[in-house]
């Protein structure tokens, strides 16, 4: 199981639906919505699944300053995928 | 970690901090005073700037920056800062912060230029502040384009780049050959210290914000003039898909203004 040492807070409200964060996600934990808009009506960023590993990536690229950027105390075991 | 579902996908929360995790990252930097800005979708000013002002809170400079700002889309953005912002006129930011910096030796100076503000309307400042070796730092956010007035052609645009008037590519024959800014101010005497970074990926914004460290550091010492040019991607000036504005400028602009340090500076070996 992946090791989760990470995660993130994202202002969806500030988002512009620019990508950048996707390919900047080492992990690729971060994917945009397909169908789902903000009220401003862009697409926003989801985080997929557990390995997000703090490493700031996204929140030094995101040109609307939309990512906090958390590390865990203890690395974590997330169970994954769910139902 | 809880879980929500958004549109048909379970995926982790993200809107609310754990509570037991330590914050690394905020949404905006100290200097930062409002994230909101009215810049397109995908703008590289944005990045470049954060790394800039961040740079400036680690050096604990905060109270005596005094920054002097050009003419462009960057512009709009000084009024989301908390630091002293000075307007110039059309490219002559590089004479106010000589003023400036000889008026209040202590402050650190910086100038925020873009290519059409630096490169086409302003050549001569930064040349002879270069030349005469001013002890401040010009930083100058490049994306081959006067992205504020449409997205024209400017003097760093480079061959085959697309811009509004030449969106078959620049044309040497049609249009000239680009100018290197970077490589002709670290050939100046009075240039103490030069790089090109670029945003287009975290690697290159975290390289980026050690060039501008080390500017900083130069002018702190006192050794003269410092540059560093940032390549931003401009998607719309460019009229392509903002996710594929990061590769265009690694394949296109950073081919010819090519990212690295090119004069002085107490950056690693292998940043070179
Ligand atoms: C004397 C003068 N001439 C022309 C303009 C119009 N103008 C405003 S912004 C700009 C282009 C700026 O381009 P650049 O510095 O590359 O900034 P960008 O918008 O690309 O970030 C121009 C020509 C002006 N404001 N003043
Ligand atoms: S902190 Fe790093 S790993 Fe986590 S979501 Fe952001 S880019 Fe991905
Ligand atoms: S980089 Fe920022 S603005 Fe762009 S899609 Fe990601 S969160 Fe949204
Ligand atoms: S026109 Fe280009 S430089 Fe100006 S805000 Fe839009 S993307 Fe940024
Ligand atoms: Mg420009």
């Amino acid at each position: 199981m992946t090791l989760t040492r990470g995660t993130v807070v994202i202002d969806r409200e500030a988002c512009k639906g620019c990508d950048l964060c996707i390919d900047a996600c080492p992990p690729r934990v971060l994917e945009m919505t397909t169908t789902v808009v903000n009220t401003i009506g862009h697409r926003f960023p989801l985080l997929i699944a557990p390995g997000c590993t703090g490493c700031k990536a996204c929140s030094q690229i995101c040109p609307d300053f939309c990512f906090q950027v958390y590390k865990f105390d203890e690395p974590k075991e997330i169970p994954w995928p769910v139902d | 970690m809880d879980t929500e579902l958004v549109g048909q996908r379970v995926v982790l929360r993200t809107d609310r901090r754990p509570d037991d995790a330590t914050l690394v990252d905020d949404f905006t930097p100290e200097l930062v005073d409002v994230g909101a800005h009215h810049l397109c979708p995908g703008c590289g000013e944005p990045i470049a700037i954060r790394s800039a002002v961040e740079c400036i809170a680690e050096l604990g400079a905060v109270e005596r920056t005094i920054s002097v700002f050009g003419i462009g889309c960057y512009t709009a953005f000084s009024n989301n800062l908390d630091i002293e912002v000075l307007q110039a006129l059309h490219g002559r930011a590089p004479s106010l912060a000589t003023g400036v910096k000889r008026m209040r030796p202590d402050a650190l100076v910086l100038t925020v230029q873009g290519d059409g503000d630096m490169v086409n309307e302003g050549l001569q400042e930064v040349l002879h502040a270069a030349a005469r070796g001013e002890n401040i730092t010009c930083v100058l956010l490049n994306n081959g384009v006067f992205g504020e007035t449409g997205g024209h052609i400017t003097s760093t645009t480079v061959l085959g780049q697309r811009t509004k008037n030449t969106l078959d590519g620049r044309d040497a024959e049609r249009d000239g050959y680009p100018i290197l800014i970077g490589d002709l101010i670290a050939s100046m005497g009075g240039t103490a210290y030069a790089a090109r970074g670029a945003v287009n990926d975290a690697g290159n914004v975290a390289r980026t914000r050690r060039m501008l460290a080390a500017a900083f550091a130069t002018q702190e010492r006192g050794e003269g003039f410092s540059f560093v040019e940032i390549l931003t991607m401009c998607p719309t000036g460019w009229f392509i898909e903002t996710q594929e504005s990061p590769d265009y400028l690694a394949d296109v602009i950073a081919g010819t203004h090519q990212i690295g340090v090119l004069k002085g500076g107490d950056v690693p070996k292998g940043d070179r």
